[in-house]
């Protein structure tokens, strides 16, 4: 099935100068060569080079990049090297880029047919009067509705999932022979991912094309790709078939990459791979990944394995690969903290609606309520004492506005929040009591956005501490010490600035100024999802080692479509047997690392400009409509078990019997404590 | 888009209305007025109050405003204090003269620094880029007299190229102002040229390192194609408003440039019209030079609106 | 391409931010040489009377209009007074004038930005209006205005210039506090319930700081160039005090037959303005500002 190589990167390292003046390389020695019929993933986090090398695969280097050495070769030429004018034909002609942000990667200026029309002249062999056939032809093939309405559109004007698909026809439309897809579904929501890809690994087989896949998404690759190429450090580290890298790879990085990814239908915590890759440059003579192994020996320290054959095919960079096997990839490891009884009921939310429409003029001068349907309604959810709550949804669900709300940030519009048997709990931090303030606290998604960054994280940690225990001087300084080693940093990081730290650990320290002040409610917006999967893990077990600590704990999740509640119950009850139609489709989305796995996609990848003004906020993509109801009536509530409610039209005999066997993935990433 | 243009017009008449508010108070706060500046040295007792109530000045501060901007709206700007003439007539040619020199800095320095900007934009951190940047810095920060002198000096006394005064009369027909009017656009050109230039070098230094730069190139499109097809209609936008606010700043400028060159224009009577203690014409230049500011920016904010698909559609779905 | 390894590296004792910034001004060409004639320029202001080989008012009726020679090493004006000697001290009350008067303007309008970008609503509105007004009328006319009802005393020009100069000062604030105001810090903040005091002055002021640092050197270019302007139309420093703005404005005259005493003013007054403006570009750079989009003003 395989043919002759048609990319072939020989022994490529690009760098780039540093402020020192030396030279720093991001790729080192990087062999690998792409036969054509297959689809290579190559996976790794950030920093790994994995997009220098997707580019360097088209002769593209970033600004102040350049090679140090070695070649990439495309059908035997090196593109490196080449002049620009013959660049052009193959670039676009013969490989083509689907790029990881097709919004910003369209020109704003051009209208999606032109931008079309361009590659064609570029690359086609077509008539030109062959060109507007020819473009409708391509959005179809990317599964389009409405071509022709598509193609008299400016990029703006559409959806995240309606530009990658444009992006995917303009790669089409020279008709390559290979294609590079640099992260094309990152920061789609999930279920939009999962038609991308979809589509993704049906042309690769319908129009035979060699696709080289870039991500750092294990679940995405397992999706489209036939073989798995990691990169840990600029350095190729594994390369093989799908499945025994997905299953069983012969790399520690690549065991410890797959353990600490979470599935839904493990309950166990994901393990965290603990430190971070060495900078560019700063690898030591040995092995690059010795510092966070496991099964590293001492002269893994001091020479650099190279790129050896495996018995069972594929090629790995470790002098130990026999022994890696002794690594876990699943989560033999700790179970969450267990869950059990819980305490009294913390805050209710009762009949929560929150608008973020403001009056206008005329509607003040008319003394009219502001207009519109308000962006969360409806909401009952009761929080008990030491309880987990997750609140899952794709973007503009609604999530992030729940927990500005609890904690005054935004007013709510109707409905109210009680708090702690105190009654109802003042809508705005100014009007709220000081204990009230400390007892409930926020972390946010970005740590890059929620740390000021021109506070030391001494001053950081300081503001919780000088404001609700009035501490000071030594007293303060020993405290915001013992903060830190809770979220285990030493005390030599008081004196940084969060430009100074990792992702991982920026957000460890957003963490540690949130239980500085001893909450009873931690609201985490999102805690993870800027930051790399290995670091997410770590993120995840701190949070849980902190949550026993505070005596706390459960998993009950909620599921929101467009800041309404559609389903909330146990975990295990809503992630084993989703019932509402959106919890199906949503879950079914979700990425797993297992190869063979597909997705099941119910909902079309529409945008939603704004929830509907009455019925069921899931109508408009609702693969299980009943009629005209779901449109007119608000859904009525439907209890399938215990503490497990459902908002939907359809009976809950139907709901609970119609069961399609899903994957199980993390979606839960907001939780409310 | 007609509900943003109409907000956008109420807000520039607003800031006239403002304005004019600002400058009727600043006049009235000025000691003297007309009369005093009529009257001269006899400008005391019966006279005055006579002189006074002749004007009608010694009515009430806000009747006389209302009378004064309503006769604005009109085109009707007041009478001289100086010679009893009307206003609009003294200042028409004069406002002519100074559209003739802005007009003339404008056709020459909007493309030359557009080609300049784009051409040190294009070729970031190399010789041409430092050196024409580095350029640019000194013809904008140094004061415009200071500019002028140097060049009246150079091409004036010691080439004798080109006059370095102008001798015309602030009636003299246009075809007048000629070779005299050289150096006065080339102190202004200078000036506006190294503002617009730089605001459009970082506009196109950031476009072309844009992903939908880097994607035509991975498109395989021809570097030429990229930077017309793709980058300068988005490079250029942000220069609209850039070139609006330096004619704002030429409005002002213009008023050294002229009183250095003797040119007969707007500026040059508003500086004597200061000196002589004329106030109404003080008013009414104020009052012109400022609707023409408030004027040039809302014609700019509208054009990066209709030359903008994102602006134009603005109604498109949000996240 | 971040320099990863640059900022990976963990400082014990960590320099002063003024410290870092200022050094990272020098290591720049444009940052070394600005911040060298901007101090030259000081301090020569401050010890002129010292320096100065001449009384400044002396004149010597056996050489006027003299060119450079051994006692007048840049010749002498129309009235026979050594050039040198005012050049060097030309510069004082300019100096001494903008440099009180730019940090007033920064101050004033700094902080009203700064609380019109945090409350927002119908006073914001109705404020920048008025801003928008001013800026509407060329500087020219507002300082003429001022100095035609009060006189051109320093006590004058200094609160005049403060004045007229803080109001642009205003609208920078403004947008760089709504910024920061819409960032996470801001509303963690916020939602630990810290006051809006405490926000302003922890969270918002040294962000808002280095928008305002590099706009404060901007503006002392702007009212250097406004005050020496004055001088040059005569509505500035009144004779026989030596200013650059006056001293070229006298030497026109005689252009034709003696262009010395134009050279040497306006090389001083040149150097301290591109000194000034090469530092703001360095320190916009040091402190990763656009100044390209900076308003004109």
């Amino acid at each position: 099935m395989t043919g002759d190589v048609l990319i072939d990167v020989q022994n490529l390292s690009i760098g780039f100068t540093g402020r020192s003046g030396k030279l720093l390389p991001v790729l080192r020695n990087i062999d690998l060569g792409v036969r054509r019929g297959e689809t290579v993933g190559i996976v790794g986090e950030s920093g790994s080079g994995k997009s220098t090398l997707a580019l360097a695969m088209m002769g593209y280097l970033k600004h102040g990049l350049r090679v140090i050495s070695g070649r990439s070769l495309f059908d035997g030429r090196d593109l490196l090297t080449m002049p620009s004018c013959e660049l052009q034909r193959i670039r676009g002609g013969k490989i083509a880029l689907i790029p990881q942000n097709s919004g910003q990667s369209l020109s704003p200026n051009l209208r999606v047919g032109a931008q079309l029309t361009e590659a064609l002249a570029l690359h086609g062999k077509l008539a030109l009067s062959a060109f507007p056939a020819r473009v409708i032809q391509l959005l179809q093939q990317v599964r389009l509705p409405d071509p022709e309405v598509i193609a008299s559109r400016y990029p703006h004007e559409l959806s995240g999932g309606q530009q990658q698909r444009v992006a995917i026809a303009m790669a089409l439309a020279g008709d390559p022979e290979a294609l590079l897809l640099d992260e094309p579904t990152t920061g789609l929501d999930v279920t939009t991912q999962a038609h991308i890809l979809a589509l993704l690994s049906d042309i690769a087989v319908r129009l035979d094309k060699v696709m080289v896949y870039v991500s750092h998404d294990l679940g995405a690759i397992a999706r489209v790709c036939s073989r798995v190429v990691v990169m840990y450090a600029g350095e190729i580290v594994l390369d093989g078939d799908a499945t025994s890298v997905l299953t069983n790879p012969g790399h520690p990085y690549a065991r410890g990459l797959l353990a600490s990814i979470p599935r839904l239908g493990n309950p166990n915590l994901p393990m965290a791979l603990e430190g971070r890759p060495p900078p560019p440059g700063d690898a030591g003579p040995g092995c690059s990944f010795v510092d966070r192994c496991a099964i590293a020996e001492a002269p893994c320290r001091s020479e650099r394995p190279g790129l050896q054959p495996l018995p069972a095919g594929g090629r790995v960079r470790c002098r130990l690969p026999e022994r890696a096997g002794s690594i876990p990839t699943k989560r033999a490891g700790k179970p969450a903290s267990a869950g059990g009884s819980f305490g009294e009921p913390l805050v209710r939310l009762s009949n929560l609606a929150i608008s973020y429409a403001r009056q206008s003029l005329v509607d003040q001068l008319l003394g009219r309520k502001p207009q519109g349907v308000p962006t969360v309604d409806r909401v009952n959810i009761e929080i008990r004492q030491g309880e987990v709550i997750g609140l899952v949804g794709e973007s503009g669900s609604g999530k992030s506005t729940i927990l500005k709300a609890v904690a005054g940030l935004v007013g709510p519009a109707n409905g109210e929040i009680a708090y702690d048997r105190s009654g109802a709990l003042p809508a705005t931090v100014e009007q709220r009591r000081p204990e009230q303030l400390r007892e409930i606290q926020l972390i946010f998604q970005n740590p890059d956005e929620s740390l000021n960054p021109r506070h030391t994280i001494e001053q950081i940690l300081a503001q919780p501490l000088q404001l609700y225990f009035g501490l000071s001087g030594d007293a303060l300084r020993k405290r915001s010490i013992a903060i830190l080693e809770r979220v285990r940093l030493g005390a030599h990081y008081l004196d940084r600035l969060p430009s100074q730290l990792s992702g991982g650990e920026k957000q460890r320290v957003a963490i540690a100024r949130a239980f500085a002040a001893e909450p009873k409610l931690l609201l985490c917006d999102e805690v993870t999802s800027a930051l790399d999967v290995s670091v997410q893990a770590a993120v995840l077990d701190l949070l849980d080692q902190l949550r026993r600590d505070v005596r706390a704990l459960s998993d009950r999740v909620a599921v929101l479509y467009q800041g309404r509640l559609c389903e909330i119950g146990p975990a295990a009850a809503v992630y084993s047997r989703p019932c509402h139609p959106y919890t199906e489709a949503l879950l079914g989305a979700v990425l797993e690392p297992e190869p063979g796995a597909r997705p099941i996609l119910m909902a079309e990848d529409i945008v939603e400009l704004s929830p509907p003004a009455k019925g069921c906020p899931f109508q408009r993509r609702c693969h299980r409509k009943v009629g005209s109801i779901c449109e007119s009536t608000t859904p009525p509530q439907r209890n399938a078990g215990a503490e497990h409610v459902i908002h939907c039209h359809i009976p809950i005999g139907e709901l609970t019997s119609a069961q399609t066997v899903s994957t199980l993935g993390n979606a839960v990433r907001p939780h409310v404590q | 888009m007609l509900r943003i243009f109409i907000h956008r017009l109420l807000l520039g008449i607003a800031t006239v209305a403002i304005v004019s508010g600002i400058i009727f108070a600043a006049v009235e706060a000025l000691p003297g007025d007309a009369c005093t500046a009529i009257l001269q040295r006899d400008a005391s007792g019966e006279r005055l109050a006579n002189c006074r109530r002749e004007l009608g000045i010694d009515r009430p501060a806000l009747t006389r405003y209302v009378e004064w901007a309503s006769g604005a709206v009109r085109g009707d700007l007041g009478i001289s204090a100086h010679n009893n003439k009307p206003i609009a007539s003294l200042v028409g040619d004069r406002l002519k003269n100074t559209l003739l020199l802005a007009g003339c800095s404008l056709a020459l320095g909007i493309p030359l620094a557009l080609f300049l900007g784009v051409l040190t934009g294009l070729r970031r951190d190399k010789l041409s880029d430092l050196a024409l940047s580095t350029i640019a810095i000194f013809a904008m920060t140094i004061p415009e007299f200071v500019t002028a002198t140097v060049l009246i000096f150079v091409f004036g006394i010691w080439l004798g190229w080109v006059p370095g005064i102008v001798t015309a009369s602030a009636s003299s027909s246009l075809s007048a102002f000629f070779p005299g009017i050289v150096l006065p656009v080339i102190v202004l050109t200078m000036v506006m040229t190294a503002h617009i230039m730089r605001t459009v070098r970082s506009s196109v230094i950031d476009v072309m390192s844009s992903d939908y730069v880097q994607m035509a190139t991975l498109k395989g499109v021809p570097y030429w194609q990229i930077v017309f097809r793709h980058a300068l209609p988005n490079a250029l936008l942000p220069a609209i408003n850039v070139i609006a606010l330096t004619v704002g700043w030429l409005l002002g400028g213009v008023v050294v440039v002229e009183k250095v060159f003797n040119y007969p224009g707007l500026g040059h009577y508003m500086i004597d019209s200061i000196s002589d203690r004329d106030l109404p014409v003080v008013q009414a230049i104020a009052l012109i030079v400022a609707t023409a500011y408030v004027g040039v920016n809302l014609a700019a904010d509208l054009l990066a609106m209709a030359f903008n698909p994102r602006l134009r559609t603005l109604k498109a779905r949000s996240p | 391409m971040s320099d990863g390894p640059a900022t990976l590296v963990a400082t014990t004792a960590r320099p002063s931010r003024i410290v870092s910034v200022i050094c990272e001004v020098l290591s720049r060409p444009s940052g070394f040489i600005g911040l060298f004639l901007v101090i030259a320029h000081v301090l020569l202001a401050l010890f002129s009377p010292i320096f100065a080989p001449f009384d400044f008012k002396a004149m010597n009726a056996n050489a006027i209009l003299s060119p450079p020679d051994a006692t007048h090493w840049l010749g002498t004006d129309q009235l026979g007074r050594d050039i040198l000697t005012r050049t060097i001290m030309g510069g004082r009350q300019a100096i001494l004038v903008t440099a009180i008067a730019t940090p007033l303007a920064v101050a004033w309008g700094g902080l009203l930005g700064i609380y019109l970008g945090l409350a927002g609503g119908r006073l914001d509105d109705i404020l920048m209006r008025v801003v928008d007004a001013f800026l509407a009328l060329p500087w020219i006319l507002k300082m003429l205005l001022m100095i035609v009802t009060f006189g051109t005393g320093v006590s004058v020009l200094i609160p005049t210039l403060a004045f007229f100069y803080g109001i642009p000062v205003i609208r920078i604030a403004r947008a760089a506090t709504q910024n920061i105001v819409a960032r996470d810090f801001v509303l963690a903040a916020r939602a630990r319930g810290h006051s809006r005091v405490s926000i302003m002055r922890k969270e918002l002021f040294g962000n808002v700081l280095d928008a305002l640092m590099v706009e404060g050197a901007m503006r002392w270019s702007w009212m250097l160039l406004a005050f020496t302007s004055l001088s040059f139309l005569g509505f500035g420093v009144s004779p026989p005090t030596p200013d650059w703005g006056l001293m070229i404005a006298d030497s026109r005259n005689f252009m034709a037959i003696a262009p010395w005493p134009a050279f040497a003013p306006v090389i001083a007054l040149s150097s301290l303005i591109i000194g000034i403006n090469l530092t703001a570009d360095a320190l916009a750079k040091a402190l990763g500002i656009d100044r390209a989009q900076a308003a004109v003003h």
